[in-house]
């Protein structure tokens, strides 16, 4: 081993990784096995492939993904909590040879900006929407969200999620398929290999229709967040295997173009 | 050059818009000042211009989406009323705290709460100090014809983009709905993406080029050392705009005696106010604002050495009035007058009030 120096081995051709070019220098803030990183790397990696950088503007919502301008150089709009798609709105509509997402949360997306949400799919804003579904607000310290199973402990449901006092788990994505704006709706995980690559091509796809110009891509991604989980990123990801994916099935909801005026027409007759 | 039309205040606003090269309008209907947005969708100045029209799902969303275009170095615009306007001052903060230039109209209603649709102006201090959370500042233009309704557009939209600062039109029911002569502008073409990266390129969302990093339009700064740097940078830009942007214009006060301090509508009413009042052989004059911020502050103090004592006509409970107390600080008498919820003082109320809360007060 000794007549090995390392110098030798890092050569071009033995190169079979990078991080992605879009990606900074920054350290991630975020805790060992939350899912934000390999999502922000799947997103980096569609624009490097794209070669899209210098026309990409990402919409970082609040939340843990609140820094996410500091992992991806691109140029970035920070938005106030829930409303990354009204500002993705705007920014598509005024400059609409850019490629426009937004990343939130399910805090942020289902909870206080489900107006928003709602209203940019029901327009059929050509827009790319990541949402991260951890089923728990995981910044401000692990509090129920609109997303939170039933009998799940959180900060502010100790006892467990009760339906009596706090309803049911929002399906946001179910709801948002059955909008004639919406043309691509898909739920991913990045929990494995073969995982990754999915949700890898669901991004991808969502980033295309851009050009297509047919409505909005919405791809949630089914995420862990052990901190607020308290559970071992190992132990998270088996109990999201269990509970989460029970509540929250895998796989496309919708994949075709907006309804247009005329089938709509056809639809209400 | 130019255009003479007739017109009501809320439109002329959609028409200055346009005409002035705006990219963007994003709102929500609202009573007193839902012309704005019909005149725009009438227009249809996306098939001329190429500006954006955008009836959003609430005003929450049209100040989000107003913050969306800013970012990205264009002119944007919002219209709303007062309950709209306090749905809008967490984007306000925002947009000031992000530093992003842009143009909010607020035609003011009688309030609080749902209130009246007549007109008012009991949202100055809402307008003038700040409004939401936080440490800011918007520069606050005062029209009081629909003229003014006209040249505040060009205005704001110049101020707010030579200070990266929101400017808000503080207006009301009496301006937007009323129709008078107005000379409206020549079209000017809107800003291409080129010249925007070009003026803008250093800060705005224009897409990453090679000679820079991403740009990032944040209001967010986690480290309070950091925060208080951005703090005091902002406080600077305030003190420059009130160092250079005082406006305000004088009616009779040469050789006044007494004076009237009113904005806006209030101010057309004082004016027909001096007629009666020099009648009766009372030497009174009228100080307006036609920016409430920054507010003129040495003139109001220059003028409390020639007068006997000064009276601040507002549709409030009195607001305006303590920004003239400050700069008078008690030197002379200075009181208020308002009607509100709605009512407009008659000029024959107005100098009555000035008999008996400044002339027989003293």
């Amino acid at each position: 081993m000794a007549d090995i120096d390392i110098k030798d081995i890092i050569k071009e051709e033995n190169l079979i990784y990078t991080k992605p070019k879009v990606i900074t220098d920054t350290v991630m803030h975020y805790c060992p096995g939350c899912s934000h990183g390999v999502a922000h790397k799947l997103v980096a990696e569609v624009i490097d492939d794209m070669d899209i950088q210098d026309k990409t503007i990402g919409i970082s919502p609040v939340g843990c993904s609140v820094l996410a301008y500091n992992y991806l150089d691109i140029d970035w709009q920070q938005a106030a909590h829930g409303r990354a798609p009204a500002l993705a709105t705007a920014a598509k509509r005024l400059m609409p040879n850019h490629y426009v997402f937004t990343y939130q949360g399910d805090g942020d997306l289902a909870s206080i900006g489900a107006a928003e949400i709602l209203h940019a799919c029901n327009r059929g804003e050509n827009i790319t929407v990541i949402f991260i579904n951890n089923a728990i607000y995981g910044m401000t310290g692990g509090q129920m969200a609109p997303t939170t199973l039933v009998g799940m402990k959180t900060a502010t449901s100790p006892y467990g999620r009760s339906t009596e006092l706090n309803g049911y788990p929002l399906k946001i994505t179910e709801l948002i398929a059955q909008l004639p704006g919406v043309a691509y709706v898909t739920r991913q995980s990045v929990h494995t290999p073969a995982a990754v690559r999915k949700t890898k091509k669901a991004i991808r796809k969502g980033f295309e229709n851009q050009d297509k110009k047919i409505g909005t891509s919405f791809i949630e991604i089914v995420s862990t967040c052990s901190s607020g989980w308290k559970l071992s990123p190992v132990k998270s990801n088996e109990w999201m295997e269990e509970h989460m994916f029970k509540f929250y099935p895998l796989g496309d909801l919708k994949d075709s173009e907006k309804e247009s005026e005329e089938s709509y027409k056809k639809y209400i007759e | 050059m130019g255009e003479l039309k007739l017109m009501k205040g809320n439109e002329v606003i959609a028409e200055a818009a346009i005409r002035y090269g705006c990219d963007g309008y994003f709102g929500y209907p609202i009573t007193p000042q839902s012309e704005v947005m019909e005149t725009l969708m009438l227009q249809k100045p996306w098939e001329t211009t190429g500006m954006v029209v955008v009836q959003a799902e609430s005003e929450v969303a049209s100040i989000n989406m107003l913050y969306g275009g800013a970012s990205c170095g264009k002119r944007v615009f919002t219209s709303s009323s007062s309950p709209g306007i306090s749905l809008m001052l967490e984007g306000i903060s925002y947009l000031a705290g992000a530093e992003l230039p842009c143009l909010i109209v607020n035609v003011v209603r009688g309030g609080p709460g749902l209130g009246t649709i007549q007109p008012s102006q009991a949202d100055y201090n809402q307008a003038t100090k700040g409004g939401g959370h936080g440490d800011y500042q918007t520069i606050v233009l005062a029209p009081a014809s629909v003229q003014e309704m006209n040249d505040h557009v060009g205005l704001g939209f110049d101020l707010a983009f030579k200070y990266r600062i929101p400017s808000l039109i503080l207006t009301d029911g009496v301006i937007g709905q009323m129709m008078e002569k107005v000379v409206v502008e020549d079209q000017k073409p809107r800003w291409t993406d080129e010249e925007i990266k070009e003026k803008y390129g250093d800060w705005a969302t224009t897409g990453k080029q090679k000679n820079r990093k991403g740009n990032i339009i944040t209001s967010l700064a986690l480290e309070s050392e950091v925060m208080e740097k951005h703090n005091i940078h902002l406080q600077k830009k305030y003190r420059e705009i009130e160092e250079n942007e005082v406006l305000f214009e004088e009616f009779q006060t040469e050789d006044a005696e007494y004076l009237f301090v009113a904005y806006g509508s209030s101010a057309r009413v004082c004016q027909k106010a001096i007629e009666i009042a020099r009648a009766k052989g009372i030497k009174v004059g009228l100080l307006r604002p036609i920016l409430v911020w920054p507010y003129p502050k040495k003139r109001v103090s220059e003028l409390a050495d020639q007068v006997k004592g000064m009276l601040s006509v507002e549709m409030s409970a009195g607001q305006m009035v303590i920004d003239v107390k400050l700069a008078v600080n008690g030197r002379i008498p200075v009181e208020h007058f308002g009607r509100f919820g709605g009512i407009i003082p008659s000029p024959a109320e107005v100098v009555e009030a000035l008999e008996q809360k400044i002339i027989g007060g003293k």
